[in-house]
């Protein structure tokens, strides 16, 4: 870790912040985010369709290929206000299949999927398998080659919106080493899905069975890129989550302080006690240090060495400060935190989903005294 | 406006780098303080006038400062490089914290022509040194409610009361100084003004305070009818509170204004990294136990975050929604990272962390549990962390008064 650590904001980064943030807030009022929990799919397919329009599926896809041309810095603050907003739905996961295409697909794969991707294909990862492990090179799924054909099987999880996803890319074991394969939800077999009930009700979560799938060797991605396709994943995944709970925690601690500013008891408003302001101080200072983290992170990502470490940093911050927030959020309602009505529910749910996603904090503090001590 | 070219900065930072090169010595033979809080000893005290004089007359402290007071007229970007250049070279602190960095921008932000040729070239030469009177025995926390009198006498104001806490207290030419010039005020803060007083006077004494390590460098301040100019009154009478606070917004880092240099060494994580692999566990370097590990990554990420709040702090769309924040937690912050590091330090050091300063066998001299210790001072002094979550509650978030 270079001494010093750096920070900068770009002008585009800039205008798509303000944009995402007027766009996310009136889209996705808290009323919108409670009925879309009880919504089938999870998620609003027009305003998916809008957010394809603006452009924000190709922040991060070079020109060639349909894209704008920026880079994950771009997407983060569009991710932020995604998560200060509660919103759900295929954006992160679409995103980052696109950026596995880039690493590891064959030119005509890149051709072929990239432009659908920035328009508003949506894309599934289907990289977690019931071991639960967070190293994705831990692949037990497999593939067998029958001749043109790749024949799949076992089971896959925490696949996030394969229901309504065109596209899923899938991790399995091939020739006894890991292999990236792209694989069209219409290959499934009938029956493959089955929704997992997980803890974040905003979310959409499935499990895949392979068994009985099978995709042309066409779908396949460069085998020999497929380490550093979901390196780059891993790290893009953890940067975007660690954006989504920074603007949790923001959302977060508005809503908790609101209730503190109002609420009365004993004839004083609650917020008036030091019991109350000063956790919910320390929540607020632990989130500005994560989000400090995420836009050094963001800064940094394309650089090497340094773009690991700060997004490990980030994704550890960012989780600990929302958990932190969050828990608090509940308690401090008081008896109202304890209904389902409570918003503070909804923060806390979201954070355990992230945090345990691509690594918690802990995992990330190991991974960083691998490369800093 | 005139540009610098990237060659002048160039230039001036090889000089820099140069001179502090040639003309550091960080260790002279005894300890150095690493606050300006810790100044203890005439040795101590005597050194660090030097180094700080040297500093400024090389061109290095105040270099940002209007050249017609004694500044060096330069953009504040030379001043910057000077600052990373002295901490290249582990160099030891500026002495002069109450002047540089409290007196010395209030007065150059509210002072009148002739006070700023009176002190501002003193205070960067270290010649005169300041020191503050804010807390009183009986008024820590509430420094609107001191008692200490100054009540007017012809040309002259008396001062009658006590100021506890007086960093350099027994060093210091002069004091600013808050005190009740009113009693029957409409309220408490109506009452106070506020003084650039002069401290080598009749009825004014100095008695030095021993700190939790034993050793010196705060005073209490008694003043018995101690009569001081009428020219000392900073602004005008009854409008002491918002001097103050406007003081208070130097020291906690809202406002610009420095001069530069450093008042504080910061303990670096990275030291530590240093200790854990001396300190053992089980027969292996501390350095290998997972649950050192994961709190020295801890502490790494923290002093990043510093780091980088302070540089969010420059990106307007990255604090529009509370914009007042990052600097006014920023001392809560730094402190408490401060106390917890050392702390950490010591705990790492096994039986050993019982040691103190003067046991030949204590890690780095027994250093980290004298750190330990005096870091209460940066937690407590300037408002404690509790009255900064009081402060960061009310004015970031909204919350009501407590």
């Amino acid at each position: 870790m270079s001494k010093k650590a750096t920070i900068g904001f770009s002008e585009e980064q800039a205008q798509l912040l303000e944009v995402a943030t007027t766009f996310c807030r009136d889209k996705s009022p808290i009323e919108k985010v409670r009925s879309l929990i009880e919504d089938e799919r999870g998620y609003d397919d027009a305003i998916w369709t809008e957010m394809a329009e603006l452009g924000w599926l190709a922040i991060a896809v070079p020109e060639e290929f349909g894209g704008i041309g920026l880079g994950m810095a771009e997407v983060v603050p569009v991710v932020e206000q995604m998560g200060r907003a509660m919103m759900a739905g295929p954006f992160v996961s679409t995103t980052l299949a696109a950026q596995a295409m880039l690493v590891s697909g064959t030119d005509d794969q890149k051709q072929k999927y990239l432009p659908g991707l920035c328009a508003g294909t949506k894309a599934a990862l289907a990289l977690s398998e019931p071991h639960g492990d967070w190293d994705l090179g831990h692949v037990e799924c497999t593939a067998e080659r029958a001749g043109d054909t790749l024949k799949l099987s076992g089971r896959k999880t925490f696949v996030e919106n394969a229901d309504t996803a065109d596209l899923l890319l899938v991790s399995v074991s091939l020739d006894g080493a890991p292999a990236l394969v792209l694989l069209e939800r219409s290959a499934l077999p009938e029956g493959a899905l089955r929704r997992e009930v997980v803890i974040d009700e905003t979310r959409r979560s499935y499990q895949v069975t392979l068994d009985g799938a099978e995709v042309s060797t066409e779908g396949l991605l460069d085998s020999a890129l497929t380490a550093a396709a979901l390196t780059h994943v891993d790290m893009c995944a953890s940067l975007l989550l660690s954006a989504e709970m920074c603007g949790a925690a923001a959302s977060c601690i508005d809503y908790t302080v609101d209730y503190l500013q109002t609420r009365k008891q004993f004839g004083k408003k609650i917020g008036s006690y030091q019991a109350l302001k000063h956790p919910i101080v320390d929540a607020h200072v632990g989130y500005e240090q994560a989000r400090s983290h995420l836009y050094c992170a963001a800064f940094n990502f394309t650089q090497q060495g340094e773009g690991e470490v700060a997004t490990r940093i980030a994704k550890a911050q960012a989780g600990d400060a929302l958990s932190f927030a969050a828990d608090r959020a509940i308690q401090f309602h008081g008896g109202f935190g304890f209904t389902y009505d409570c918003d503070a529910q909804l923060y806390r749910r979201r954070s355990l989903w992230c945090e345990n996603q691509h690594g918690d904090a802990a995992y990330q503090r190991a991974k960083l005294a691998d490369l800093l001590l | 406006m005139s540009t610098i070219s990237e060659k002048e900065l160039s230039d001036f930072r090889n000089d820099a780098a140069a001179w502090f090169a040639e003309n550091t010595n960080a260790d002279p033979g005894f300890m150095l303080p690493l606050t300006f809080m810790e100044v203890g000893t005439d040795q101590q005290f005597n050194f660090l006038r030097d180094w700080q004089n040297k500093v400024y007359e090389a061109g290095y402290l105040g270099a940002a400062w209007p050249k017609e007071y004694g500044g060096g007229g330069l953009d504040q970007k030379f001043q910057t490089i000077a600052t990373e250049e002295m901490a290249r070279a582990n160099g030891p602190i500026m002495l002069n914290a109450i002047g540089l960095n409290w007196a010395g921008p209030l007065i150059l932000d509210m002072g009148t022509d002739e006070e700023r040729k009176r002190y501002i070239k003193g205070i960067l030469s270290a010649e005169d040194i300041w020191c503050q009177g804010f807390s009183e025995p009986e008024n820590g926390s509430d420094l609107g409610n001191a008692q200490t009198k100054a009540v007017r006498d012809g040309d002259d104001w008396v001062l009658n009361g006590s100021k506890i806490w007086t960093t350099q207290g027994n060093y210091a030419k002069y004091m600013i100084l808050l005190a009740r010039t009113n009693p029957d005020a409409p309220n408490k803060y109506a009452g106070l003004s506020f003084f650039l007083s002069p401290m080598q006077v009749e009825g004014i004494e100095t008695v030095p305070i021993r700190k939790l390590t034993g050793e010196y460098g705060f005073t209490q301040t008694f003043f018995t009818d101690a009569r001081i100019p009428g020219d000392s009154l900073m602004g005008k009478e009854g409008e002491g509170w918002l001097v103050a606070m406007r003081t208070l917004e130097y020291e906690r880092g809202v406002k610009g204004g420095q001069p530069g240099g450093y008042v504080m060494r910061a303990s670096d994580p990275f030291e530590i990294v240093e200790l854990a692999r001396k300190a053992t566990r089980g027969g292996k370097p501390a350095l290998e136990d997972p649950v050192i590990k994961d709190q020295l990554i801890q502490l790494m990420i923290e002093a990043r975050s510093l780091q980088l709040n302070s540089k969010r702090g420059h990106i307007q769309p990255l604090v529009q929604d509370k914009p007042a924040s990052l600097a006014l937690s920023s001392k809560l912050m730094a402190t408490e990272f401060m106390r917890r590091l050392n702390e950490f330090a010591i705990t790492l050091q096994g039986q050993r962390g019982a040691y103190y300063v003067g046991e030949p066998d204590a890690y780095d001299e027994g250093l980290w549990q004298r750190a330990y210790l005096n870091s209460f001072s940066a937690t407590i002094g300037g408002g404690t962390s509790q009255i900064q979550r009081n402060i960061i509650g009310e004015h970031v978030l909204g919350l009501p008064k407590s």
